[in-house]
């Protein structure tokens, strides 16, 4: 692991915010605050979001997943998750920033309960009331690529497809379009939501994403602090490995002694 | 479109021979899948499966963990009035129970006094409830219950008695999130022999209550069967279609299903069907798997101890230290009719100690002023 005042040569820049570390932490699903507090031990990951929906902002040392965070650490990233429209994720983001949030957001908009995929209408009028207010918003996407350069180009930070559903621990399902997203992006891309293994971090970040969101995966783990640091590690080795130049991916074989070599030779 | 529909496709005989026919080869099958069938949950409520519910069990435990990781949500709920003017033969509230007790509706201060108590013990997410009481407590009256008691619970649920489409929207514009309204029974013959008085005996009207308040925005929608009154597996099989038929048709709103077990009933009614613990650990497990993203509910109906072992099993919500006495929390103590007696007399403390010792967090706030947009906490410009 990197220590943590060792920035390295290839930071994570978000709206002109420089982070070490590549793995964002969400915060629903564990079962303790200890459980959390050990996870983000393991793995030192900056941005940590809290549902706003769970949040106790006004009592935030009453709070218990509140309180484990330490704002010299961690960069509280308030979500919207629950809105159903853009008007309830924007009062949502309102409220956060009057109980003394920063002005960042991770705007989901997930109208329906049951796989809470987001609504790509919504989500965009939502992250354009929200620019407007001033905020710094990451919106959770489907991995829709037409949808990220619509948001790019509103002037949200980030964007952030998911690679499957939330908590699926499914992996990256939309690897073809997550593929198209980076290639076309300027801004940082962040894989959330369906993460489930060290594997599928390191996949996403060998594809060139610059970062992943993971929750399910750490909170379900026996032990969350071994979770956090596999996860950090498959992170930076996806990301080492996709700066080093993957060989292409070929679908016949190329045999390193040519069986027609002898042709030349004639 | 109705419920009713789907229900007249899948009538009693035919759930009955679909259980009975179920071999343990089928339940095996039916664990294995990644999504189930109603045959699939008919083979998981049959005799057989009793031979897989250690298997049922791990894959109930598997499937919450991954949708809702390890929270149980914590709520509590108030009963607004005990007047009832409908005739329930298995209920305590209805007047031809014999029961002589005082009857009464909280005035806006003693549901501000209730509300008060319990927003101190912590609790962030409140259920209104009251008899069938249309004339006592007319809907209007229950809007003002929702608004004062939004001003101390950002999540506020009702489960009162079966609401028109504009009357439920009267309330969610008020700030109310759920509405919790259980069948009672699917059985409408049972239904029938049960409810003999009142507008509860319109089988129909209760039936589609839910997708009115799907329709009138409400977030969250909950369901389920008095367990007793009729063969218990098939008002299982019954309440998890209409789950699953909600969540189609209500698409934006979180269904849950509760399994509330008849248990202490007045004298004049004796449980036809027994519900045993095995049959309700059954019932839930069946009902987890056909449906890995709905809400289960557990109130304090049961024993502690039997509650604390169905957490892992696929429970999401709880509720604590409840009162089922009109102002049994402040106002009146233990001078009011109570609906029936809590099994689980433990303080939320206690309860929220008892889910950590099983490895969860328990959540009591889910919800956010900010979703509603009507009166709360923190202002914004
Ligand atoms: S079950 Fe409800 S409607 Fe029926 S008598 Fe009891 S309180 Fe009244």
């Amino acid at each position: 692991m990197t220590q943590q005042t060792d920035i390295p040569a290839d930071p994570l820049i978000i709206a002109g915010r420089t982070f070490r570390s590549r793995l964002m932490v969400g915060t629903g699903k564990f079962p303790s605050s200890l459980a959390l507090k050990q996870a983000l031990a393991g793995c030192d990951a900056e941005i940590v979001t809290v549902a706003l929906r769970r949040a106790d902002l006004n009592n935030p040392g009453g709070d218990s997943i509140l309180s484990v965070l330490d704002p010299k650490r961690h960069l509280l990233l308030p979500n919207t998750s629950g809105a159903r429209n853009a008007d309830e994720a924007v009062r949502l983001a309102k409220l956060a920033r009057a109980a003394g949030c920063e002005p960042w957001v991770k705007l989901e908009l997930t109208p329906e309960p049951r796989y809470l995929l987001p609504d790509p209408i919504e989500t965009l009028r939502a992250a354009e009331m929200l620019l407007k207010e001033g905020f710094i918003v990451l919106p959770y996407i489907q991995a829709d690529p037409i949808l990220a350069k619509r948001l790019e180009e509103l002037g949200t930070a980030t964007v952030m497809p998911l690679g499957a559903p939330i908590g699926s621990n499914r992996g990256l399902k939309t690897r073809d379009m997550i593929r198209i997203i980076i290639e076309q992006a300027n801004v940082p891309v962040v894989v959330d939501a369906g993460l489930g293994a060290p594997s599928h971090a390191a996949e996403a970040m060998e594809l060139g994403a610059d970062a992943v969101l993971v929750n399910t995966a750490l909170a379900d783990a026996t032990d969350h602090e071994a979770m956090g640091r596999a996860f950090a590690m498959a992170t930076e080795a996806g990301r080492m490995a996709y700066r080093a130049g993957l060989g292409p991916e070929r679908v016949t074989a190329e045999a390193s002694s040519p069986l027609t070599g002898f042709l030349s030779k004639a | 479109m109705s419920f009713l529909t789907e229900l007249e496709a899948w009538p009693a005989e035919r759930v009955r021979a679909c259980i009975e026919a179920a071999t343990v080869d089928d339940v095996d099958r039916a664990i294995a899948r990644e999504e189930r069938t109603p045959h699939d949950l008919c083979a998981l409520l049959s005799t057989a499966a009793l031979e897989r519910l250690e298997p049922m069990a791990q894959e109930a435990h598997r499937l919450t963990r991954r949708h809702f990781g390890r929270v149980i949500k914590m709520y509590v709920p108030i009963y607004i009035s005990n007047v009832c003017g409908a005739d329930c033969t298995y209920c305590g509230y209805a007047v031809r129970s014999g029961n002589k007790e005082k009857r009464l509706t909280l005035t806006e201060a003693e549901t501000r006094r209730e509300c008060e108590v319990l927003a101190a013990q912590g609790f962030q997410s409140l259920l209104l409830l009251t008899g069938e009481a249309r004339q006592a407590v007319p809907p209007g009256q229950i809007a003002d219950a929702v608004s004062i008691a939004h001003e101390y619970f950002p999540s506020v649920s009702i489960e009162v008695y079966s609401l028109s489409e504009d009357d439920y929207r009267l309330m969610v514009d008020r700030g109310l999130e759920g509405v919790t309204l259980y069948m009672e029974t699917y059985d409408k013959a049972t239904y029938e022999k049960v409810h003999l008085k009142g507008e509860k005996m319109d089988y129909l009207f209760r039936l589609d209550a839910l997708d009115r308040a799907g329709r009138a925005g409400a977030r969250r929608l909950g369901v389920g069967a008095l367990l007793g009154l009729f063969d218990s597996h098939i008002d299982a099989f019954w309440t998890a279609m209409h789950a699953r038929y909600l969540q189609r048709t209500c698409w934006q709103s979180e269904v849950s299903i509760s399994f509330p077990r008849l248990q202490h009933t007045p004298e004049r009614f004796s449980i036809p069907r027994l519900v045993s613990n095995q049959d309700l650990v059954q019932l839930m497990l069946a009902s987890r798997l056909f449906l890995p993203e709905a809400g289960i509910t557990i109130s304090t109906r049961e024993r502690p101890p039997f509650r604390d072992r169905l957490i892992p099993l696929g429970v999401t919500m709880m509720s604590a230290g409840s009162s089922t006495r009109p102002g049994g929390y402040a106002t009146h103590g233990e001078d009011t009719l109570e609906q029936f007696e809590v099994e689980d007399t433990r303080t939320p403390a206690e309860v929220a100690a008892a889910i950590r010792s099983f490895g969860y967090e328990p959540v009591w706030k889910d919800y956010d002023y900010g979703f509603a947009g009507v009166a709360g906490t923190g202002s914004i410009s």
